[in-house]
């Protein structure tokens, strides 16, 4: 690149204008770190009188996260407990069974729609995904949450649950439409397109001959695929994976219309009735409590529930980074 | 490879054209499992999308009125008396456009910086970073650092509830913190545009004696223009698509709630809803609860948005060609 050497002095002015702008531009985006500092010290000093009341325990099982919301709202401590005392385990249970579900139903359905998209859909069918990905990509939470809630939820309640499998457990829980299942499919579907499309980009930079290669041995079409093309694009499944997770676990909204909104801890030793019992995850909590954020221990809970998100988001993205360095060695860019 | 097409095994009695091989027929069980699953999979996926499609508009369009567009939402459990969401779709306008504002200015600046200058290379390296987890950091998350920040008493002039110690929630503040959401997108998409330019372009430039600060004003940017509108209007997506942020520094109260009557001003400083709120409130899980508001309002907010990533595919898709064959931007008069 000779970009550098090229910039002959034209003249003092025009040199000095434009360090000024280098510099300038520069400060902008130096900004935009310490925004990003910014956010996480002022969550970390807004959470920490609720992480230094709980300490560790802060994620341990406990009584009803609920009754404990319910407490900090209305100033009425529960009985030999602080007003901070905050379990969050059902929350965090509730994000981890959703997120690692998703993400593993569309892992699996990814990796063999983008097989299909890159490998043997015809050209209409290929002419037709295209953007049906796209759609599904676009289609805004709040309307996934509004399909899940309206359509989904009494479906699966109809269909599913069983006045048997309610009264079944009558003393814990009440169950309806909206539950895990419903609030995992529908996560499913909404991260599927991000998934779908890096892993169908990575499947299409494979160099040809590769699979020429496999071909002419003798080996068919899907083991090809299989065992060469899949095997160079795992850094590429692995990108998508870190960016699906990252927006599970960031999804709020539609989680908070659709997943029970009861803070339950899905007990899966129930069976098969632990698939249609109501849970509420970390992000779907903010939502719901933000209307507390002027109470003090209610805001400190919302901004530590913040903050535990925070920290998984940026490990996330570290671990994004670190499958991109594998990426590059492709020359894909994710 | 992508000429062998997926077809039986030549017909008895005729020349083999093919090799067996090739036939699915003659693959092993599981490889045709597999292979089935994948089919079921790509059409399951339009099964959804045509089925989501389909839903919105056989409900939408049955349960919108026009006079939707033109009344204001207002609390009552009778279907006719709730009004329509006039107030909503001014608030989704006011939020992306600030959101826009500032993003876009900000956005292009910083993708610039990235790909021309990107001295000292660790400081463009953390920026990168920076701006990939402002992209991962959920917008719930956003919300509530927004909303700290921006309720401090001297930010008062942004939002009336901060001017007097309670919460920030004002159209001005929820178009702050909706720019973070839109700020990764106009940065990805311009910075690829810039990668993308040729180099001969800037060397043109840098012989005619430009400096780098004015390349990249008066031929890279205009040249990467489909570039950026694309981030643009994908940004616009991300922030009429959201509701957490809205709900949390809007305030998503029904109405817009302008602040002591000030014509713009004072609508700016106070609280309002969008779409996205409006939906909430009518579906079953917010107060409003009635379902057919809130089809008809996903309805429109569907449309909006299938709208905008049409025009993304455009500009994406159709300036390609024209970008490789080079219209070369008209310097103006030379400047000092």
């Amino acid at each position: 690149m000779l970009r550098g050497a090229l910039t002959s002095r034209p003249g003092r002015s025009g040199a000095a204008r434009d360090r000024r702008a280098e510099l300038w531009l520069g400060a902008l985006g130096a900004a935009v770190f310490v925004l990003i500092a910014a956010m996480t010290v002022t969550v970390f000093v807004k959470a920490w009188p609720s992480f230094s009341y709980n300490g560790l325990s802060w994620f341990a099982p406990g009584a009803e996260v609920d009754q404990q919301l319910r407490a900090m709202r209305e100033s009425a401590p529960l009985s030999g407990h602080g007003l901070l005392y905050f379990r969050a385990w059902p929350l965090v249970w509730g994000t981890l069974i959703t997120t690692i579900a998703a993400v593993l139903l569309a892992l699996v359905i990814s990796t063999l729609a983008a097989i299909f998209i890159t490998e043997f859909a015809p050209a209409p069918v290929r002419r037709v995904l295209d953007p049906v990905i796209r759609l599904l990509a676009a289609v805004p939470s709040v309307i996934y949450g509004l399909i899940g809630i309206l359509v989904l939820a009494p479906w699966i309640e109809k269909t599913f649950i069983s006045n048997a499998r309610k009264h079944s457990v009558i003393f814990v829980v009440q169950l309806n439409g909206q539950n895990l299942t419903t609030a995992t499919v529908i996560l499913t579907v909404m991260i599927l397109p991000i998934m779908v499309a890096i892993t169908a980009n990575a499947l299409a930079a494979v160099p040809s001959s590769w699979r020429e290669g496999s071909a002419a041995l003798g080996v068919n079409r899907w083991r090809t695929i299989w065992r060469v093309s899949m095997r160079v694009t795992w850094p590429a499944v692995a990108a998508g994976l870190v960016l699906a997770t990252a927006r599970a676990l960031g999804e709020a909204v539609m989680l908070a219309m659709v997943s029970g909104s009861s803070a339950f801890d899905a007990n899966p030793a129930d069976g098969v009735t632990f698939l249609f019992e109501p849970v509420r995850p970390l992000a779907a909590t903010i939502f719901q409590e933000a209307e507390g954020l002027t109470i003090g221990p209610l805001s400190h809970t919302i901004y530590a529930i913040g903050a535990v998100l925070l920290v998984s988001a940026i490990l996330l993205s570290l671990a994004g980074w670190a499958t991109k360095q594998s990426l590059k060695r492709y020359g894909i860019r994710a | 490879m992508a000429s062998v097409g997926v077809s039986p095994g030549p017909p008895a009695g005729t020349l083999a054209v093919r090799p067996r091989r090739e036939s699915v027929s003659s693959w092993p069980l599981i490889d045709r499992f597999w292979f089935g699953l994948a089919w079921l999979t790509g059409v399951g996926l339009c099964v959804i999308a045509f089925a989501i499609v389909a839903i919105m508009l056989v409900k939408g369009i049955g349960y919108l009125n026009l006079s939707d567009f033109t009344t204001a939402p207002a609390a009552s459990l009778q279907q006719n008396q709730s009004g329509g969401f006039s107030d909503p779709i001014i608030g989704t306008l006011i939020v992306t456009a600030i959101g826009i504002a500032i993003a876009a200015p900000v956005g292009v600046a910083i993708a610039a910086w990235l790909a021309e200058y990107g001295r000292p290379s660790w400081l463009a390296r953390t920026v990168e970073s920076a701006i990939e987890m402002l992209a991962g950091t959920p917008s719930v998350v956003l919300a509530i650092f927004g909303l700290a920040v921006l309720s401090q008493g001297f930010l008062g002039f942004l939002s009336e509830g901060a001017s007097k110690g309670s919460l920030g929630e004002s159209f001005f503040n929820a178009g702050i913190v909706m720019s973070l959401i839109a700020l990764p997108l106009v940065v990805a998409s311009t910075r690829e545009g810039l990668f993308q330019l040729p180099d001969r372009l800037r060397e043109a430039s840098y012989a005619l004696g430009k400096t780098r600060a004015t390349t990249i004003r008066c031929v890279l940017l205009p040249a990467i223009r489909p570039s950026m509108a694309s981030g643009i209007v994908l940004g616009m997506g991300r922030i009429i698509g959201d509701t957490a942020i809205i709900t949390i520094v809007l305030g998503a109260t029904l109405r817009n709630e302008p602040v002591n009557n000030v014509p713009v001003i004072g609508l700016l400083r106070g609280t309002g809803s969008t779409l996205t709120s409006y939906i909430f409130y009518n579906s079953p899980a917010g107060e409003g609860n009635s379902h057919e508001k809130a089809y008809a309002a996903a309805f429109v907010l569907l449309v909006i948005v299938l709208l905008l990533n049409s025009i993304v595919t455009r500009l994406t898709r159709g300036p390609r060609e024209r970008r490789t064959a080079f219209r070369l931007p008209r310097f103006g008069a030379p400047r000092s």
